[in-house]
């Protein structure tokens, strides 16, 4: 009745790819869908963005094998999508967009069964239940009927579901759609958990700019089914972490943001003037925000505010909705 | 994922083998109609016509537990012959009471799945298609084998065990007849009411259909019998198709003219199309041209 052998494959190391796209392109009913994805995904978390009907959903159900590629192929942990679709499948948990469960059950018993169809057998299938949908959050509810479940329930008996029979990758496709502010800050807070335990890598669709900002370490924006950027939000945000607004005083509140940009371009700073007498200051490597503190307490200045940029994802997603109609940028 | 840890980790036990994986489908639906009461009562009543079986073979070895009744014994050893003709209307009887349980069972088995997204869910797993149709398939397969060739089988044993002799060498074409006959009828009328289940998503419409498909088209293929005098017109009846077929397997008279190749080829080719209106289908998101 039972096998050792694990399909569920081994731990992924840090920084090794989880997804290629080499050259993948879907038509569905005579259309193209996808044209030409190239990419290698690697982080913790991926963020699929991109305006409705950019192809994100259709990218994941390719993935599922739900659609056969066009041309090109894709590789999930190294196994080809047009060949190896069972073992992918093994080590996968999909949680749909839509409504999806098996009607005239109860959220036990329909994660059960969706376990059992993992392969996991029967007793192991229920303990792994009750765990998953104790770790959604889902208490004396999951005795009811799914059919009985509010939209927020429902989201969390899918993911549930996707996690019962312990994958290594998750597909969260627009998870928080339908939520209340607390229930979203909850499911984004179990991604981030899952995320953060190691044991899984995450690909989040969304069309949502927030939610993907904080859960995702990388982000692959699609347009009109061509990649438009994959970035790497956490360089992206070291990278602005260089970026500084300043508002500078003096000790009479008179702006000193002239005198400010002389000292700071001594250290090698690049300053431009900003809105408001603000000045914008590119520090270089070796320079840290905590320098200009001590810079402008060394000049008898004031620092009345210091702001980092925090809008790059907005920017990443702006920037690449401007490329031209194939999706480059 | 400990429940008392409260964090997610991966699964590394045991896994049952994927050949057998298309089982959890029936052990949950068959656990899911049991939960009616007035199914179980009506599958209850499927298992008189085998008991009443069980009684006439009883009562053909045992004529002189009637004796109590002054009862002409002779008459009453020719009027209870037990032979391929009292099998295959046997079999007739608890093919009536599986197209029943189909058009009660099937309809609820594939139109749920697809009003709620849930094919989505079962194919993305390491589950196949067909593995999913085989495993509806066989909701239907245990619940009419247990009604069919099961109780068949035994009753043929019995027999042969009270009548000795060379019983079951004279009569083997029997047991063909009980088994093929019954899994000709399990497939052909699992998957006529999986494809109707799979194409009507609404359960009380799917079940007019199939009451359609069968006694509709049975008495439209008999009235243009009637009219033409032709058997052609019979292959549309499911009914006279599966009996001329039950016939060719006992090896008795058929009912129409109907030659036994044309209702084999019939038969091939309607359980062919269900196969392939069924897969299309069965997909986990459909494409919208």
């Amino acid at each position: 009745m039972s096998q050792r052998t694990s399909e569920t494959g081994h731990q992924v190391p840090p920084g090794a790819a989880i997804i290629e796209l080499d050259g993948l392109a879907v038509s569905l009913g005579g259309r193209a869908v996808l044209r030409d994805l190239r990419a290698t995904l690697a982080g913790r978390c991926i963020g699929l963005l991109g305006p409705n009907g950019a192809g994100k959903t259709t990218l994941l159900h390719t993935l599922l094998g739900f659609f056969r590629p066009s041309a090109g192929t894709a590789r999930v942990f190294g196994k080809d999508i047009r060949t190896e679709t069972a073992a992918i499948r093994a080590q996968m948990g999909y949680m749909p967009e839509s409504d999806s469960f098996v009607a005239g059950m109860s959220g036990v018993r329909f994660v059960r069964l969706m376990a059992e169809l993992s392969g996991l057998p029967p007793p192991a299938a229920l303990e792994r239940a009750h765990e998953a949908l104790f770790y959604v959050g889902l208490g004396e509810a999951r005795y009811r009927p799914v059919d009985s479940y509010s939209l927020g329930m429902k989201q969390l008996v899918k993911l549930a579901q996707a996690l019962a029979h312990g994958p290594r990758l998750l597909f969260l496709d627009e998870p928080t759609n339908g939520l209340d502010p607390p229930a979203r800050r909850r499911m984004l807070e179990l991604i981030r958990s899952i995320r953060d335990g190691g044991e899984a890598r995450v690909i989040l669709s969304s069309h949502l700019l927030r939610d993907v900002e904080e859960c995702c370490e990388e982000v692959l924006v699609l347009k009109a089914g061509r990649v438009a950027v994959y970035a790497n939000l956490e360089a992206e945000r070291r990278a602005n972490r260089r970026l500084l607004e300043l508002e500078v005083r003096a000790a009479d509140g008179a702006p000193a943001a002239p005198a400010f940009a002389e000292l700071a371009a001594a250290l090698g700073c690049e300053c431009a003037p900003g809105a408001r007498q603000r000045l914008k200051l590119v520090l270089p490597d070796g320079v840290e925000a905590r320098d200009m503190f001590r810079l402008a307490a060394g000049a008898g200045l004031q620092i009345r505010r210091l702001d980092y940029k925090r809008d790059s994802l907005e920017d990443i997603f702006l920037k690449a909705m401007e490329g031209d109609a194939d999706g480059r940028v | 994922m400990a429940v008392y840890e409260r964090t997610y980790h991966r699964y590394d036990g045991p896994l049952t083998t994927r050949r057998r994986r298309f089982l959890v489908v029936p052990r949950y639906a068959l656990a899911a109609v049991m939960r009616s009461r007035a199914f179980v009562m009506f599958y209850l009543l499927c298992f008189l016509p085998p008991f009443a079986g069980l009684i006439m073979i009883y009562l053909r070895h045992n004529l002189s537990a009637l004796k109590v009744l002054n009862l002409p014994l002779d008459r009453l050893r020719e009027a209870l012959p037990i032979d391929a003709r009292f099998f295959s209307a046997s079999l007739a009887l608890q093919g009536f009471f599986a197209f029943l349980l189909a058009v009660v069972v099937a309809p609820a088995l594939i139109s749920p799945d697809l009003r709620n997204n849930g094919l989505a869910l079962y194919l993305s797993r390491p589950f196949s298609r067909s593995a999913y149709v085989l495993g509806k398939l066989s909701v239907l397969a245990l619940l009419i084998s247990a009604i069919t060739w099961i109780p068949g089988i035994l009753l043929f044993l019995l027999q042969g065990y009270l009548e000795g002799g060379g019983w079951f060498g004279e009569q083997w074409r029997v047991l063909l007849g009980l088994f093929a006959g019954s899994w000709v009828l399990i497939v052909s009328l699992s998957l006529l009411a999986l494809t109707v289940s799979a194409w009507v998503k609404w359960k009380p419409v799917a079940r007019i259909v199939l009451l359609i498909l069968f006694f509709v088209m049975n008495a439209f293929g008999r009235i243009m019998e009637m009219a033409l005098g032709t058997w052609w017109s019979e292959l549309l009846s499911m009914r006279v198709v599966i009996q001329t077929v039950w016939a060719n397997l006992f090896g008795i008279a058929p009912p129409t003219g109907m030659p036994a190749g044309a209702a084999w080829t019939a038969l091939v080719a309607g359980t062919l199309l269900c196969l392939g209106l069924l897969f299309r289908r069965v997909r986990a998101y459909e494409v919208v041209r």
